[in-house]
């Protein structure tokens, strides 16, 4: 990669596998006014961005701009070219994510947009709480950026975003799956409520032979990413995730493990990592599907073919 | 459908305005929320906790003598949408009697508007804040009721 936009050369990215997917907030606002440069904005709350952002930075929301209206999909390759182009991105420009809550929904579009092969994508270290409180400047304006020609390109499930089927032809597999929910979540131990309104799955608990690691867990409470050293400890160490793997991860919807697919496969370099976006929702309200309660990732299900 | 005649106006206003203005009006009812009474500030553990919001939110609400409700809020700046679901229900509900509240319909929220420019999911959270909220109110006139019978 030959980027338009320097890389930030802080040491601390460089340790990661991918220097080139991560930039620190100096450096942000050091490079704020390059031409080349389109920073967004990607947060659960829709409002966020209407209360103050980052001088210069565009909306980009995963809701109501990265999906389909209608089906529960992602939009096409028409959708995406219109939403970058009234953004005012262009296919080279070089696009800073950041967003509230650790970035989840930040790195959510980030992967998105990996889908679509926007090839110069990355992440603010901290998100928009580091920015915040360091005392940064926010506007309210809404820059007019003008329209672009992005072209149309075909979005690429096949690389980084596995479907249910795959899933379960994982599992079949013994491949490596990473449920980065609370282990409340993981172990089904979270019943709904009575009388609450609930969004979530019918059935509580994890698919078979995931390993529990919450996404946070490679984070610091200041919203940055954990050094590369302390990341390799918990992903190759205690969960011996090595690099050959075939690795697919999961939460809930699908944002918290665009948090771990960042780490995995661009902090730390894992070639094959998917995420699994129908996550809980879809796999907790299947029919017939394997589900594991309890605290353990299960039987491996080759043992059990065996045996 | 049946709402008390305040939250009425404000749901008017809201399917009133043309979509890209209703988000403009949304953060303004997030800077309405009325400050927590000092008895409550800074005492989350008397208020309830609403977990389908994802960033910390609380609500407590009380029925008076005479049968009305007051409601408090405590959800933080960092979460305005939410805020503005607040300001709604505050600007809506505060002052009605027991019984009106009561009966607001869980999914009034629809007529407000605001599906296609905050999306389905994210409109729930005023249904789950509605539902406490309701649910709050009800327990309280029971127990008054089962004081007074005995």
């Amino acid at each position: 990669m030959n980027p338009a936009v320097e890389l930030d050369p802080s040491e601390k990215l460089r340790a990661y596998a991918h220097p080139e997917r991560l930039v620190t907030t100096s450096w942000l606002a050091d490079h704020l006014d390059d031409p080349n440069l389109v920073v967004a904005e990607s947060d659960e709350d829709v409002l966020l961005y209407d209360t103050g952002h980052i001088p210069g930075a565009v909306k980009i929301d995963w809701h109501l701009d990265l999906n389909d209206p209608v089906e529960r999909d992602y939009v096409d390759a028409e959708g995406f070219a219109r939403l970058m182009s009234s953004k005012g991105i262009s296919q080279a420009s070089t696009i800073v994510f950041y967003g509230d809550n650790f970035n989840w929904w930040a790195a959510y579009a980030l992967w998105v947009c990996t889908l679509f092969g926007h090839e110069d994508v990355r992440l603010l270290d901290g998100g928009r709480q580091k920015w915040v409180e360091e005392g940064r400047p926010l506007t309210t304006e809404v820059p007019d950026r003008p329209t672009t020609d992005y072209p149309l390109v075909q979005r690429d499930d096949t690389r980084i975003r596995a479907f249910r089927e795959q899933v379960l032809d994982h599992v079949g597999a013994g491949g490596r799956l990473v449920d980065v929910r609370s282990p409340g979540e993981y172990s089904g131990e979270l019943l709904a409520m009575p009388d609450y309104p609930q969004e979530g799955a019918l059935r509580g608990g994890h698919i078979p032979g995931a390993a529990n690691v919450p996404w946070k867990r490679a984070a610091n409470d200041d919203g940055t990413f954990k050094p590369a050293e302390a990341l390799r400890a918990i992903y190759e160490g205690e969960l011996g995730l090595t690099h050959g793997d075939d690795i697919i991860a999961y939460c809930r919807i699908g944002e918290r493990s665009s948090h771990t697919w960042f780490v995995l496969s661009q902090l730390l370099g894992f070639p094959r990592v998917r995420n699994y976006d129908g996550s809980w929702v879809e796999w907790g309200n299947s029919v017939r599907v394997p589900i594991e309660r309890s605290r353990e990732p299960g039987p491996d299900p080759r043992l059990k073919a065996v045996g | 459908m049946a709402l008390p005649g305040r939250l009425q106006e404000v749901v008017d206003e809201f399917a009133g305005l043309p979509p890209e203005l209703r988000l403009e009006a949304l953060l303004d009812y997030s800077r309405r929320v009325p400050p927590l009474p000092a008895r409550l500030a800074g005492h989350r553990e008397a208020m309830e906790q609403v977990p389908e919001c994802q960033t910390p939110f609380f609500l407590a609400a009380e029925v008076g003598d005479d049968d009305t409700v007051t409601i408090h809020f405590d959800a933080p700046p960092e979460a305005p949408t939410t805020r503005g679901f607040a300001g709604i229900l505050s600007e809506g509900l505060n002052g009605e009697p027991a019984a009106e509240v009561l009966a607001v319909p869980n999914g009034f929220s629809s007529a407000l508007g605001l599906d296609r420019v905050i999306s389905p999911l994210r409109l729930r959270g005023i249904s789950a804040i509605l539902a406490r909220l309701k649910r709050q109110v009800g327990v309280q006139l029971e127990a008054r009721s089962a004081t007074r019978s005995q």
